[in-house]
């Protein structure tokens, strides 16, 4: 059995879980294409005001707030990410490597609780 | 059967990343984007590093992807506005094209056919992940904990550029809700009749 062959079998769960993915939204978007009534109007499809015609264009600026949440996202997710090969390892790198990781978390808690006190995470 | 993944991964990151700059619509630029990171996981995949492939689809496609669609709704998507000084850039282009060519040139003068025939992803180990848990934390310990300083600084940074409280809001103050008495709120008189209080 070759390397490519080895690698195919062991994604073989992903794989089927991607082509059965794949499959059912095709037939979703097969399905609403076909079955669909499409009658298309330009009063149907411009933006929905009550009564009267919009003001302007859907396509608004958002809120810079969405990108705080998104930034303060980001970090925890790379914190977890330094989490994996450290639990995976720990066996190995002794305990160095347990108290460095404590300091990273200790770092990083420092600015979770500026970022609590400031009310970075409250949404008005 | 490998190389013949390879080129065609290696194709569609290619295709992909072309289509990035080539998109006139910056969402879908950034959907092009997405693509260009799910195959280069699979990339990652085909040389045994699946750990950075895993990390590339949580990381990038999961955060970094949602955070470049938040900064393209918040640009003002006036296309007309954005092709305009386009060609000013060209310069700044052109040096970041050359530097970017020369290190892929330096990369691979360097890289010896050693390296190109025994890749090994993780070395003495079993798994991607556990050959870099095995140096990350102990030998690089210094380069680990400045990573967690630069993410201080992100998080930082990122409050105090867009943290903007506006005084108007009313907040809810569950300490000072659950405090209150009947007595903080209004009192029983008994007033006489035709007096009032």
């Amino acid at each position: 059995m070759s390397e490519i062959e080895r690698l195919a079998l062991d994604y073989l769960p992903v794989i089927i879980f991607l082509v059965i993915g794949a499959v059912i939204s095709g037939l979703f978007i097969l399905g609403s294409v076909l079955l669909a009534p499409s009658n298309p109007d330009p009063e149907k499809n411009s933006a929905y005001e009550c009564g009267f015609p919009a003001f302007d264009d859907a396509r608004m600026k958002f809120d810079v707030r969405f990108y705080l949440v998104a930034i303060l996202f980001i970090i925890f997710d790379l914190e977890v990410a330094f989490l994996f090969p450290w639990a995976v390892s720990l066996g190995t790198i002794g305990l160095v490597g347990f108290w460095s990781m404590v300091g990273f978390l200790g770092v990083l808690t420092i600015g979770f609780v500026y970022e609590w006190r400031r009310g970075a995470l409250e949404w008005e | 059967m490998a190389v013949i993944a390879f080129y065609l991964i290696a194709a569609v990151v290619l295709v992909s990343a072309l289509s990035v700059i080539m998109a006139r619509n910056p969402v879908h630029s950034v959907l092009w984007l997405i693509l260009a990171f799910f195959s280069s996981a699979g990339l990652l995949v085909l040389i045994g590093a699946e750990f950075l492939a895993m990390l590339l689809v949580v990381v990038y496609v999961g955060a970094v992807a949602v955070l470049f669609l938040f900064v393209v709704m918040m640009l003002d998507v006036d296309f007309v506005e954005l092709k305009r000084g386009t060609l000013r850039y060209w310069p700044f282009a052109v040096l970041v094209g050359i530097i970017f060519a020369a290190e892929i040139v330096l990369a691979s003068v360097i890289g010896t056919a050693d390296m190109e025939t025994n890749f090994d992803a993780s070395p003495g180990a079993e798994t991607n992940a556990e050959a870099i848990g095995q140096v990350m934390y102990t030998q690089y310990l210094l380069l680990f904990q400045m990573a967690g300083i630069i993410l201080l600084v992100a998080m930082v940074g990122a409050i105090v550029l867009t943290l903007r409280h506006r005084p108007e809001t009313k907040r809810q103050n569950i300490a000072k809700q659950t405090s209150r008495r009947r007595s903080d709120a209004y009192e029983l008189k008994d007033p006489t009749p035709g007096q009032g209080i």
